[in-house]
């Protein structure tokens, strides 16, 4: 006997309406685009349920993969049977034994299949007996138990599971949309980037490099940050917008003050003709509240005028050690923290405003020339499309 | 020529050597230097580090590439030692270590650390229930090898993680430079925190290793410098080393899968073989790694019987190469409690995937003769 399938139970997409069909489908989507390494695993839907057959493989790397998948709430390891009594309490004390961790126990019969000859709490009494009777030193516990054996009994099979993982939660990605992130290689952005797609969206991201100012490895850093992220979701769409001369420009032809407010000002009307170009609904950030001048209430209020798309601030409401801890969670703190120099830490006024005024901005702006700058910038945007697969380019080195 | 000492070393494989030439040629940058070409190079590192981490299904970080068995012994076993005294001082191990195990173990008695040596049984295999009565409320250490390199018995490695496992400030290193490519062994499974392997073993390069070190466990580094590898081990990175290494690692672990049972019959062949010779003796037990057989021919010198095989051009020795410029007598087969008459005339021959059923026979035939000709002079 062995764990054949892994059962998956839905989160909050579960209390969705009419619409649930389509989440439902997507979450599939999800997991079979993350499973496809694994030949003949197949992903099935039931009523209410969906399950993945393992057909032979090994289920813990498998069990791994899913974690990550929003829109799961938990897995369990379930073991298929007849709805056969004898068979169904052997798998029972098989699903028991493989939890060697266990002191104690409680079995959970739930019958829908009402053709099954013995109703549940009858049941619940045999199996408990048959387990007590078959192992050595594990006692029930109905309150606390280490293990719960859950046996649901439905018209196709019965299906037995025990350990319950939990799952990342939310809703699966892509039903919420396309948002573009704003990616800078710090810690912040790739924490708000998966946030994101915990609610369901799907990420394309933006960076802006300034070579030779930052490095290739600032880059790669970047697309490092975005790989680790499609983990979570799908393959990332990189936009890498050139911003040297642009970023000269700006500092030669405005005020040191305002210089950080307009700069950002204009990394923001990149932004919006990127998500224009790409059907892109919003923009999200790293952006948190007070962290930096740039993230004063003023000065996201400035920055925020160049644009009405709406801005999704995961972050804004975070200290900056529960943005460090999910970093940490996700894996992407490490790569975060590498001391290269990226387009913000490069060009730093001496002291930016932190409490900049529209107007203001508006007129030194109206006083400058960056038409120009702007639109180069946007023709040589170079797109790179990140996938979770691992690539390997020294391949044969190996 | 028939080279049966491969548990000393193997011949590096053409493709490893290609790689590393590659590497040295292609990526001799500096790994820590900003300018791309340091860039790429460290690219190349990570890449080896996630190549190795997926071959032995640990984390990326918990991989410290070295310079081999003996500096990964060496680290694992004082890098622990001297970092975790507070806690203890008394450090587990067995009577058939490896020097490099058991030299380390020796240095730290002079520096105030108590060190059990487990006892094995005849067939050099420890018993756990001694293990659970040697561990202490100072124990901070256990290093247990998992293959013996002299006669291929295996210790029980899970079992002993699964002990180690109840006392949270025990680390359990193992050292599995014999064991990589021939015995497998889960990392993630069997409670190990940290573990030894080499290169030059597993048809890689001398001068190349790794040592796992479970995340979460912290060591004193035994040499410190520009904090390469997390700090763990300072000192420009052997990039060509590390790449060849993992393609080694990914060669023999291949080899493991498919070829294993040839080893074994190999084994089975000279050990049905050898039982036919009067007053030879087989050492090795019967449940032991596929690769190696070590035998006794008391009366005769082993190093003679060396020699005359070499000049048929065919290769064995005696004892673990590291200890066999020393006295005569094996300290691995004393500590079975093998009579002297055969501790002092064991040879080892020691296998690998490209040896042939042809090879061995001509060897059985020219060993055959050599011993009774040599009984002869003797007598």
């Amino acid at each position: 006997m062995q764990y054949d399938y892994i059962l998956i139970r839905y989160g909050e997409m579960a209390l969705k309406g009419k619409n649930i069909k389509a989440f439902i489908l997507r979450l599939q989507e999800n997991i079979q685009n993350k499973l496809q390494d694994y030949k003949n695993v197949k992903v099935k839907r039931t009523q209410g349920r969906m399950f993945i057959l393992l057909n032979g493989h090994d289920p813990e790397p498998i069990i791994d993969k899913c974690k990550h998948i929003f829109g799961i709430q938990s897995l369990s390891l379930a073991i298929k049977e007849e709805n056969d009594p004898d068979k169904v309490k052997e798998a029972a004390l098989y699903a028991l034994k493989k939890n060697d961790a266990a002191s104690t126990f409680k079995v959970t019969v739930k019958r829908i299949n009402k053709d099954f000859p013995i109703r549940s709490q009858e049941f619940n009494h045999v199996v408990g007996k048959h387990l007590l009777t078959n192992t050595n030193g594990i006692t029930v516990d109905v309150h606390q138990p280490d293990v719960e054996i859950k046996i649901e009994i439905r018209n196709e099979a019965t299906y037995i599971t025990s350990s319950v993982v939990q799952g990342a939660g939310g809703l699966p990605v892509g039903t919420s949309g396309k948002s573009l992130l704003l990616l800078s290689g710090g810690i912040d952005s790739p924490v708000a980037g998966y946030l994101a797609m915990k609610r369901g969206v799907q990420l394309e991201a933006i960076h802006f490099h300034s070579p030779p100012f930052t490095s290739e490895r600032a880059k790669q850093k970047v697309l490092d940050l975005a790989k680790q992220l499609t983990q979570y979701g799908k393959s990332i769409q990189v936009h890498l917008v050139p911003f040297t001369k642009l970023q000269q420009e700006i500092f030669r032809q405005i005020p040191d003050g305002y210089a950080m407010t307009i700069m950002r000002r204009i990394m923001m009307r990149i932004s919006e003709k990127v998500c224009q170009e790409q059907g892109i609904l919003s923009i999200t950030t790293g952006e948190n509240l007070g962290q930096v001048a740039s993230q004063t209430m003023e000065s996201m209020n400035v920055i925020n005028e160049v644009t009405n798309y709406p801005i999704l601030r995961p972050l804004v409401a975070m200290d900056k050690t529960e943005i460090i801890d999910i970093a940490k969670k996700i894996g992407t703190y490490e790569t975060s923290i590498l001391p290269y120099e990226d387009c913000c830490t490069v060009f730093v006024p001496k002291s930016p405003k932190t409490k900049p005024k529209r107007e203001k901005a508006n007129h030194f702006e109206a006083k400058a020339d960056l038409s120009e700058w702007v639109e180069e910038a946007l023709q040589n945007i170079e797109t790179i499309k990140i996938t979770s697969r691992q690539e390997n380019t020294y391949e044969n080195l190996f | 020529m028939i080279y049966l000492d491969n548990s000393a070393t193997t011949k590096p494989e053409a493709s490893v050597l290609k790689s590393f030439e590659k590497v040295s040629t292609d990526f001799f940058a500096n790994p820590s230097s900003i300018h791309p070409l340091g860039g790429e190079s460290e690219k190349l590192l990570h890449q080896a580090k996630d190549q190795a981490a997926k071959l032995l299904e640990v984390a990326r970080s918990e991989i410290v590439f070295t310079s081999g068995g003996t500096e990964g012994n060496n680290l694992a076993i004082k890098g622990i030692a001297l970092e975790h005294q507070h806690r203890g001082k008394h450090i587990i191990t067995t009577a058939v270590e490896h020097a490099s195990v058991y030299e380390a173990c020796k240095s730290l008695e002079k520096l105030g650390f108590n060190i059990t040596y487990l006892p094995v049984n005849q067939d050099g295999i420890i018993n756990v229930n001694d293990l659970q009565a040697a561990i202490q409320d100072d124990t901070i250490l256990i290093s247990i090898m998992h293959v013996n390199s002299e006669l291929g018995s295996i210790q029980p490695i899970k079992e002993v993680g699964a002990i180690t496992k109840k006392y949270p400030k025990l680390f359990f290193h193992v050292d599995h430079v014999q064991g990589l490519g021939k015995v497998p062994l889960s990392l993630k499974d069997s409670g190990i925190d940290l573990c030894t392997m080499s290169g030059h073993k597993i048809h890689g390069l001398k001068g190349t290793g790794l040592l796992y070190i479970r995340n979460r466990t912290t060591l004193f580094p035994l040499f410190h410098g520009g904090a390469q590898e997390q700090a763990k081990r300072s000192g420009t990175e052997n990039l060509a080393g590390a790449v060849s290494f993992v393609r080694a690692l990914r060669l023999i672990l291949e080899r493991e899968r498919t070829h294993k049972h040839e080893l074994l019959q190999m084994q089975q062949y000279i050990r049905k073989e050898l039982e036919k010779l009067p007053d030879v003796f087989v050492n090795t037990p019967l449940h032991a790694a596929p690769h190696i057989i070590n035998f006794s021919v008391p009366g005769v010198k082993p190093e003679v019987l060396i020699h005359l095989l070499a000049e048929n051009d065919i290769y064995i020795s005696t004892k673990s190469a590291c200890s066999s410029k020393q006295t005569d007598e094996s300290k691995i087969l004393a500590a079975c409690g093998l009579p002297k008459k055969r501790t002092t005339s064991a040879l080892r021959v020691s296998l690998t995937y490209t040896n042939t059923m042809e090879e061995l026979q001509q060897f059985m035939g020219i060993l055959r003769r050599n011993i009774q000709q040599l009984k002869k002079v003797m007598e």
